[in-house]
C-alpha cells in the first residue's frame, strides 16, 4: 500500500508516532491540538461549531423579521436596545428588514448549509470512511477553516458599520449591489460582503480539492470506488460541484467589484440615479444573473447532496437493512450532479429571456425529478420489510425524505416556466426552497449530528432531548412553510417589510401572526438542541462499545476516542461493500469482514 | 427592558431548565431499567407518533386548504385570458404531485411505523431490483413528458408575439414607482435617452424633443403627442395590451397577480410582456365581492428599501372609458412646456386638464 504509506509520511502520524501521542501528549500543544489543527477530525468539529454559531445568528434574524412580518404594528422595546438605530421606538426600520433578510439568506446558504454541513461532514467521515488517515492535504484543510473564519469575521463586522450590512438580497443582483447611491446597504457593508464571500470561495475550493483529492487517492486496501459509502459518494459530487461552479461565481463577484469601484460597465447600463445619469453605457445587468445561477444553482445541490448522502446512511443503518439500488442511488447522484450545470437559468424565467432558451432550462429542469424520484422511491423501498429503529438521527432521516417529497414536488411547480411566472418571486417561493433545501438539509445536518456525535466526542446526545427536538423541528416546520404556498398562490411577493397598503396580500395578517410564533418556538427549541450539544460533549452518557450502531462502515473500527491518524494499527482492509446488513441471517457484516465461502452473491 | 420582557426572559429560562432536567433524569431512568427495554419502549412511542404525524398531517394539509383557498386568487379565476392557462397548469401539475405526495408520503410514514423493530423480526435482504428501478425510472418521466409539453405550449403562446391590434404602454421603474407612456395619436413612442432624464423638467423618461448638441441628441417628434402618467396605468377590456416594460434604475418586476403574469424590469434592457384582461375594475369588485379592489402592480424584485412600497395600479376599463380619459390627458411635451402648448396660448384652461397637470406636478415632486 504505497499510497497509504506516503500519506502517512506526509502527515507526519505514522501510527508509532501516534502511540507517543496517548501516552504523552509530547509535541502536540494546545495551540496544534484544538485551534491550527491539521487533524481533519478537529477540523470538522470547528466547521461545525462555527455553523452552529452562525445557524444561532441567522436563525435569530429571522426571528426578528418574522416578528415584524407578523406584528408590523407592534412595538417590541427591547429590539431597540438590542439593535439602536434600526428599530426606533421598538418598530424594525425597513433598511433593518432588508439587512436580516439578506444576511439571513447569506449566512444560512453558504455558512451554515455549505461550510457547517459540507465542511463539517466531508471533513469528519471521509478520511474515516474511506480508511485514510488524514486528508490528502491536512495543511490546505487547516487552511480551508481559517479562511471561512476569516470570512466570518469579515461577514460579521459588515453588520456592525454605520451604513449597515449589505441588504439587496442574498443574489446581491446589480444594480442594487453595485451602486451606493440605490441602497446604504450597498455601500461599504456590500464591499465587506464581497470580500468575505471571495474569502470562502477560497475556503471552499481548498475544501473541496482536498476531499476530492482524498476519495480519488487514499482509499484503503479493497475499498474500490463501488465499495464507497453513499455517504463518500455525495461528499465527493459535492466537492466536484463546489470546485466547478464557485470559480464562476467569483468571477462574477470581481466583475461587480470592479462596476463597484473601477468604473467598468459589466453591468450597468442606462442608469439615471438620484437626480444623475451614470455614465456606464452598454453592460448588462442579466449577465451577473447567469453568473450567479450557475454557481447558484448546483450550490442548492451542493447543500443537499450531502444530506442525501447521510440519509441514505442513516436510513440503511437503522432500517437493518440494506440500501436499497446502492449503483442507482451512486447514478442519481451523479445525474443530479450534471444536470445541476444545466438549469440555472430556470431562475431567470421572468428576465426577459428568450422564450425558446427557457424551453431548454423547463426540459432540464423537470428532468431532474426523475433522478430524485429513483432516490425517494429507493429510500422507501429500504426502510421497507426491514427492523426500524427510530433514533433521534433515524428519525431526522426519515423526516428529510418526507421534506424532500414536499418541497420537491413543489418544485415542479416552478420549474415549469408558464407556471413560475405567476409563482416566481412570491411566497410559493420561499416555502418550496425552505422546505426542500433550508429544512430538509438542516435535517440532513441534524441526523447526521445525532448519529455520529458518539465517533465526534465519545459520549452520547439526550435522547429525550433529541426526540423534543425532532418533533417540534418538524411539526414546527410544516406548520411554518406549508400554508406559505397559499400566500405565493395569493400572488404575495417576497421580500416585503410590510403588507398594510396592499389590497391583493393584506388577508394574511393572521396567517403571518400563526407564522412568526411558530418561527419562534422552533428558534427556540434549536437552542435546546444546542444546549444538549454542549452539554453532552463533556457531561453526555459515555461511548462503551467501539460499535454503538452495528453499523459496518470503517469510523467504527477506530478506537473510541480516536487519535490523529484514526487507527492505531495498519489501517482496516475492506472486503466487501458497506450495506451488508441482514444478509444470511446475520445482522450485519462490517466492510472488514472477509468474503467467507458460503456466502450468498447478491 | 420592561419588567415584563424580564418576567418572559426568565419563565423560559425556567422552561429550558425544566425541559433539560427531565431529559436528564429520563436518560438516567432508562439506564437503570436496562438499555434494553427502554429502547424497545422510546421505539414504539416513536412509531405511534409517526403514523399519527400521517393521519394528523394530512388532515391539517385538507383543512389548511380549507381555511386558505378562499384567500388565494383562484376563486375569482385568472382576469386575463392568458392567466387561465396558467390556472389551468396550475391544476394539471396539482393534480398530478397530489397523488405522488399522497402516495410517498403515505408510503413512508406506513412503512416506518409497521416496521418498526420487533424482536425476531428477519428483515428482506433487498440489495436491488432492476425491474423495479426501471420502474420508478419511466413512470415518474412519461408524467413529467406530459407536463413539460403543456407547460411549454402554455410558454410559448403567452410569450409569443402580442397581437396587431395590441393597446401598447411603456411601463418604466423607478426606486420606487413606476411609469407609465401611452404612444399618443401617431401610435409611435418618441424615442428616449437616460442622459435626457430630468425630474425637474418634467422629462422623467428622457423623451427626446429637442436637440441637444452635448449629448449628440436630435429631437423626435413623435415625442410631442405621448402622454406620461405615474402610478396608474389605464387599460381595455377584451383589448390585448403589450406593455414595454423598462427601468430607469435598479432592476424591478411588473408583477401582475391578478392576471398571473410578471415581468422584470431592467435598466437598458427593454422586456416585454402581454395579456388580454378579461374584466373591467368595477365588474372585479362585484365578482370579488369586495368594494376597494384594485388591480395592483407589485413590484417582485428586490430594488431597495422601498421595495414593498412600490406599488402601481390597473384601471381596466370599456373602450369608451379609455377614449374619455385618454381624451382628458395632455401630451407630455406640453406638460412640461406649458409656453409650447397651443391650449395654454390660447389661453384656455379647461377643467378637464387638472388632473394630468396634477399627476405631472406629482412626478416632478419626485
Amino acid at each position: 500500500m504505497s499510497i497509504e504509506t506516503t500519506h502517512v509520511h506526509q502527515s507526519g502520524v505514522s501510527h508509532e508516532a501516534h502511540h507517543e501521542v496517548h501516552h504523552g501528549h509530547h509535541h502536540e500543544t494546545f495551540l496544534t491540538k484544538y485551534v491550527f489543527s491539521q487533524d481533519h477530525k478537529t477540523i470538522a468539529k470547528q466547521f461545525l461549531i462555527t455553523g452552529m454559531f452562525w445557524a444561532l445568528v441567522g436563525g435569530f434574524f429571522s426571528v426578528i423579521f418574522r416578528l415584524q412580518l407578523g406584528f408590523p404594528d407592534a412595538k417590541f422595546p427591547w429590539l431597540e436596545d438590542l439593535l439602536g438605530e434600526w428599530a426606533r421606538g421598538g418598530q424594525l426600520q425597513a433598511e433593518a428588514y432588508y439587512a436580516l433578510v439578506t444576511m439571513h439568506g447569506t449566512v444560512l446558504v453558504f455558512f451554515v448549509l455549505t461550510a457547517g454541513l459540507s465542511g463539517t461532514f466531508s471533513n469528519f467521515l471521509i478520511p474515516l470512511q474511506v480508511g485514510a488517515r488524514d486528508m490528502a492535504s491536512p495543511f490546505m484543510n487547516m487552511l480551508s477553516y481559517w479562511f471561512f473564519f476569516v470570512a466570518s469575521i469579515v461577514m460579521l463586522s459588515s453588520l456592525f458599520v454605520q451604513t449597515g450590512p449589505f441588504s439587496g438580497g442574498w443574489t446581491a443582483y446589480p444594480p442594487l449591489s453595485a451602486l451606493g447611491q440605490a441602497s446604504p446597504g450597498s455601500k461599504v457593508g456590500m464591499d465587506l460582503w464581497l470580500v468575505s464571500m471571495a474569502l470562502f470561495v477560497v475556503s471552499s475550493l481548498l475544501g473541496g480539492l482536498n476531499y476530492i483529492a482524498t476519495v480519488l487517492n487514499l482509499r484503503t486496501k479493497g475499498m474500490s470506488m463501488t465499495r464507497l459509502p453513499l455517504t463518500i459518494w455525495a461528499f465527493f459530487f459535492t466537492a466536484v460541484l463546489g470546485v466547478l461552479s464557485f470559480p464562476v461565481l467569483f468571477s462574477g463577484f470581481i466583475l461587480l467589484i470592479f462596476d463597484r469601484h473601477f468604473g467598468t460597465s459589466f453591468y450597468l447600463s442606462d442608469i439615471y440615479i438620484n437626480g444623475q445619469a451614470l455614465p456606464n453605457e452598454g453592460g448588462s445587468a442579466i449577465l451577473y444573473q447567469h453568473l450567479f445561477w450557475f454557481l447558484g444553482h448546483p450550490e442548492v445541490y451542493i447543500i443537499l447532496l450531502p444530506a442525501m448522502g447521510m440519509v441514505s446512511e442513516i436510513l440503511s443503518v437503522n432500517s437493518r437493512k440494506p440500501i436499497f439500488g446502492y449503483m442507482a442511488m451512486v447514478g442519481s447522484l451523479f445525474a443530479i450532479a450534471i444536470l445541476a450545470f444545466l438549469v440555472w437559468a430556470h431562475h431567470m424565467f421572468v428576465t426577459g429571456l428568450n422564450p425558446f432558451l427557457g424551453a431548454f432550462f423547463v426540459l432540464l429542469t423537470l428532468l431532474i425529478a426523475v433522478p430524485s424520484a429513483i432516490k425517494v422511491f429507493n429510500w422507501l423501498t429500504t426502510i421497507w420489510k426491514g427492523n426500524l429503529r427510530f433514533t433521534p438521527a433515524m428519525l431526522f432521516a426519515l423526516g428529510f425524505v418526507s421534506l424532500f417529497i414536499s418541497g420537491g414536488l413543489t418544485g415542479i411547480f416552478l420549474g415549469n416556466s408558464s407556471l413560475d411566472i405567476h409563482l416566481h418571486d412570491t411566497y410559493f417561493v420561499i416555502a418550496h426552497f425552505h422546505i426542500v433545501m433550508g429544512v430538509a438539509s438542516m435535517f440532513g445536518m441534524f441526523a447526521g449530528i445525532y448519529h455520529w456525535f458518539p465517533k465526534m466526542y465519545g459520549r452520547y446526545l439526550n435522547n429525550t432531548l433529541g426526540y423534543i427536538h425532532f418533533w417540534a423541528t418538524m411539526i414546527g416546520a410544516y406548520l411554518i412553510f406549508w400554508p406559505m404556498h397559499y400566500e405565493g398562490l395569493a400572488g404575495m411577493p417576497r421580500r416585503y417589510y410590510k403588507y398594510d397598503i396592499w389590497e391583493s396580500f393584506k388577508q394574511f395578517g393572521t396567517l403571518n401572526q400563526f407564522i412568526s410564533v411558530v418561527a419562534v418556538i422552533v428558534f427556540l427549541v434549536q437552542i435546546l438542541f444546542l444546549l444538549n450539544f454542549f452539554y453532552s460533549i463533556w457531561k453526555g452518557r459515555k461511548v462503551t462499545t467501539l460499535n454503538p450502531w452495528s453499523a459496518n462502515t470503517l469510523e467504527w473500527t477506530t478506537p473510541i476516542n480516536p487519535g490523529h491518524g484514526n487507527w492505531e494499527g495498519e489501517i482496516p482492509e475492506v472486503h466487501r461493500w458497506a450495506y451488508d446488513y441482514g444478509k444470511d441471517g446475520k445482522e450485519f457484516i462490517p466492510q472488514t469482514t472477509p468474503v467467507s465461502a458460503d456466502e450468498s452473491k447478491h | 427592558m420592561t419588567t415584563t420582557s424580564y418576567l418572559i426572559l426568565a419563565a423560559a429560562v425556567l422552561v429550558f431548565i425544566v425541559i433539560f432536567q427531565i431529559s436528564k433524569a429520563s436518560e438516567y431512568v432508562s439506564t437503570l431499567k436496562g438499555e434494553e427495554k427502554s429502547n424497545k419502549q422510546t421505539n414504539r412511542i416513536n412509531g405511534f407518533l409517526l403514523l399519527g404525524f400521517m393521519i394528523v398531517g394530512f388532515i391539517g394539509v385538507w383543512y389548511c386548504n380549507e381555511l386558505l383557498y378562499k384567500q388565494t386568487l383562484f376563486p375569482q379565476g385568472a382576469a386575463s385570458e392568458e392567466g387561465e392557462k396558467i390556472d389551468q397548469m396550475f391544476m394539471i401539475t396539482t393534480a398530478v404531485t397530489g397523488v405522488v405526495f399522497i402516495l410517498t408520503q403515505f408510503l413512508l410514514f406506513y412503512f416506518a411505523w409497521k416496521y418498526q423493530a420487533k424482536e425476531g423480526r428477519k428483515v428482506f435482504y433487498f440489495p436491488h431490483s432492476n425491474k423495479l428501478e426501471l420502474i420508478w425510472t419511466v413512470v415518474p418521466a412519461v408524467f413529467l413528458t406530459v407536463l413539460v409539453v403543456f407547460g411549454l405550449k402554455f410558454w410559448f403562446r403567452i410569450t409569443s408575439d402580442a397581437p396587431k391590434n395590441a393597446l401598447t404602454v411603456e411601463i418604466v421603474g423607478r426606486q420606487f414607482g413606476w411609469i407609465m407612456r401611452y404612444p399618443g395619436k401617431d401610435k409611435t413612442f418618441g424615442k428616449t435617452n437616460f442622459r435626457a432624464i430630468s425630474d425637474e423638467k418634467g422629462n422623467s423618461l428622457g423623451q427626446i424633443w429637442e436637440d441637444n448638441t452635448d449629448l449628440k441628441l436630435k429631437s423626435d417628434p413623435a415625442n410631442y403627442d405621448d402622454v406620461v402618467t405615474t402610478q396608474t396605468m389605464y387599460i381595455v377590456k377584451g383589448r390585448p395590451v403589450k406593455l414595454i416594460i423598462g427601468s430607469r434604475d435598479v432592476i424591478h418586476d411588473v408583477g401582475l397577480s391578478h392576471f398571473r403574469l410578471k415581468m422584470d424590469a431592467v435598466p437598458g434592457i427593454p422586456t416585454t410582456l402581454w395579456f388580454t384582461p378579461k374584466y373591467t375594475t368595477k365588474e372585479m369588485k362585484e365578482r370579488t365581492g369586495n368594494p376597494d379592489f384594485v388591480y395592483e402592480i407589485s413590484c417582485d424584485q428586490m430594488c431597495g428599501n422601498g421595495h414593498y412600497s412600490m406599488k402601481g395600479i390597473i384601471e381596466v376599463v370599456t373602450q369608451e372609458e379609455f377614449d374619455l380619459w385618454m381624451a382628458k390627458q395632455k401630451p407630455n411635451y406640453f406638460v412640461a412646456n406649458p409656453e409650447k402648448d397651443p391650449a395654454t396660448q390660447q389661453q384656455a384652461t379647461p377643467a378637464s386638464d387638472t388632473s394630468s397637470v396634477k399627476i405631472a406636478a406629482v412626478t416632478n415632486g419626485k
